[in-house]
């Protein structure tokens, strides 16, 4: 039967996404990065055949009637499946449904990495205590202590040097709390403006900081050196200050948020896909507030245009790590959040919540998708001691050291942890070889991946979950937008940009 | 035109196997995450 589609032996669970989000009924070709509506009948035929491949059951076309029947939906004839099925043979001979996945090609990468972007730990202290921070509470489980201005001026010329042919290079000043180091800070981005000047490359610096000490001097200065900066805000008053105390137990809300908005109405044109400089505020949702679309609502009411919000990444000992039963709540609140996007796009209060930005004439090629996120290879985080690190949260953890700045090769990483970060990718992960969000997600985070498992290829099955919940609300944001703007079809090759 | 599926994306994420692969992206998660791999929420620079 399904060689009158031309597609005997090809499975659709995995490449193509049939589902449906509020009133639209999807289907996301996974290999094209294609995006269809579909009337209730082509759905639920879809829907039919999928079940029938899964089932191993032989598929005619009174089969799929009867399942579709069986299943309480409309009634078809033979002739509407007929037309259903010219409509996707079209579209299969345009490759835009059940088209196949590209060809595996191998991941090719020079023997020594080509490390682009580091993340300077400036500040293995911090002013707030963070329930949840995976860097315990700053420190990384060693001492509270600063990088002194030899060690990151080493980390600069690092970067600068392993980045080989590429000219752009990424610094990201982290903590603990970055701030805490500001006059290494500093001077860092002047050593740095002009040792790659020199050598004719630029660095991109961001920081990431709680707010605190976000006073109009260092205000001032990030908008003077054109630094992007990332800004931690959990949301409502109480949901902030449960998780985002000082060390004496007090909320940090009243203290950082008036900085955080005044610094955010100062960079009106960020991009939402963080590129240039930018702003972005982000914060950490818990067990303890599933209806975080609240918190971003209320960032959004507070003037903010650029939010995140993380899942956090806790251990079943951890009283905010989410339970049994929270995925269902987590899901409604991603539902909700994308309606109430849209409604306040429509009213011109419009705001960006990352995780549905789907650059889906823009985004990222085949190859990237396939090897995430470069931890280990070309992104590395470097301690106050000026050891070398998968990325910032491997930090502390000495088996995954992979090498020091002080070494007297500093470039010659530690090849075999090097190795194992370059072979995670997503064909190295079996469940992500039937995952219909595998270009999306590619694979998911090393490091909750590694701290679920304790392997590198296998996943932390709940973020999942998170992931293709954030990815079917974003496609469904995405046509919405589309609809709106009563733009043509979207194609890569002319982009076509609503 | 179709009756029952509207096409509102074309795209041909495969073929970009042959032309992409460059390097020159932007770390994934430098930005607005920290604690995900957000590919799928980034640009190509191309």
């Amino acid at each position: 039967m399904l060689n009158l589609l031309n597609i005997e032996g090809y499975r659709i669970k995995g490449n193509v996404h049939c589902y449906r989000q509020g009133d639209l009924l999807i289907a996301h070709d996974v290999n094209s990065g294609s995006l269809h509506l579909l009337d209730e009948r082509t759905f639920n035929v879809l829907k039919a055949i999928e079940d029938l491949q899964e089932g191993k059951e032989k598929i005619t076309l009174q089969r799929i009637i009867h399942v579709v029947a069986k299943a309480g939906k409309s009634t078809l004839t033979e002739e509407e499946l007929s037309e259903i099925f010219e409509e996707m043979k079209e579209l299969r001979k345009e490759r835009t449904l059940f088209s196949e996945e590209a060809e595996v090609v191998t991941l090719n990468y020079p023997e020594k990495p080509i490390v682009k972007a580091i993340c300077l730990h400036v500040a293995h202290d911090c002013n707030l205590r963070c329930e949840y921070c995976f860097a315990g509470t700053g420190s990384f489980g060693g001492s509270r202590t600063l990088m002194d201005l030899e060690t990151g001026k080493k980390g600069i010329d690092f970067v600068l040097e392993s980045s080989g042919h590429r000219d752009h290079c990424e610094v990201d000043f982290f903590g603990g709390e970055p701030l805490l180091n500001f006059g290494v800070v500093k001077a860092l981005v002047e050593y740095g403006r002009k040792a790659g000047a020199d050598q004719g490359k630029t660095i991109k610096f961001t920081l990431t900081t709680n707010g605190v000490l976000l006073n109009q001097e260092i205000q001032n200065y990030l908008e003077q050196e054109d630094i992007s900066v990332v800004l931690s805000l959990d949301g409502r008053p109480e949901v902030h200050d449960r998780m985002r105390p000082y060390a004496d137990g007090r909320g940090s809300y009243a203290k950082v948020t008036p900085l955080i908005k005044q610094f955010a109405t100062k960079r009106p044109e960020s991009s939402p896909y963080a590129t240039g400089t930018y702003y972005y505020v982000r914060g950490t949702y818990t067990h303890f507030n599933l209806d975080f679309d609240r918190d971003v609502l209320h960032m959004a009411d507070l003037g903010i245009k650029l939010i995140s919000m993380e899942p956090v990444v806790a251990g079943p000992e951890d009283a905010y790590a989410f339970q049994e039963g929270d995925l269902d709540k987590i899901r409604e609140a991603y539902d909700r959040l994308g309606e109430e996007l849209l409604l306040r796009r429509a009213q011109d209060r419009e705001f960006n919540f990352f995780h549905f930005n789907v650059a889906l004439d823009q985004g990222p090629c085949l190859i990237k998708r396939l090897s995430g996120c470069g931890a280990g290879h070309e992104y590395v985080a470097i301690s106050p001691e000026g050891d070398l690190y998968p990325c910032h949260q491997f930090v502390g953890q000495e088996a995954y050291k992979i090498g020091s700045l002080y070494d007297e090769n500093p470039h010659q990483l530690k090849s075999e942890v090097v190795q194992d970060f370059r072979s995670a990718n997503v064909y190295a992960k079996s469940t992500c070889q039937e995952c219909w969000a595998r270009f999306t997600c590619s694979g998911g985070c090393h490091a909750a991946n590694v701290a679920f498992t304790q392997k590198l290829t296998e996943v932390y099955t709940l973020g999942c979950e998170l992931q293709k919940k954030r990815l079917e609300v974003a496609l469904y944001v995405k046509i919405k937008e589309i609809q709106q703007n009563h733009c043509p079809v979207t194609a890569v090759a002319k982009e076509v940009r609503c | 035109m179709a009756k029952h599926i509207q096409t509102i994306v074309k795209a041909n994420l495969s073929a970009t196997v042959k032309t992409g692969g460059c390097g020159q992206c932007q770390t994934s998660c430098q930005s607005a995450c920290k604690t995900s791999c957000t590919v799928g929420n980034q640009v190509c620079v191309k």
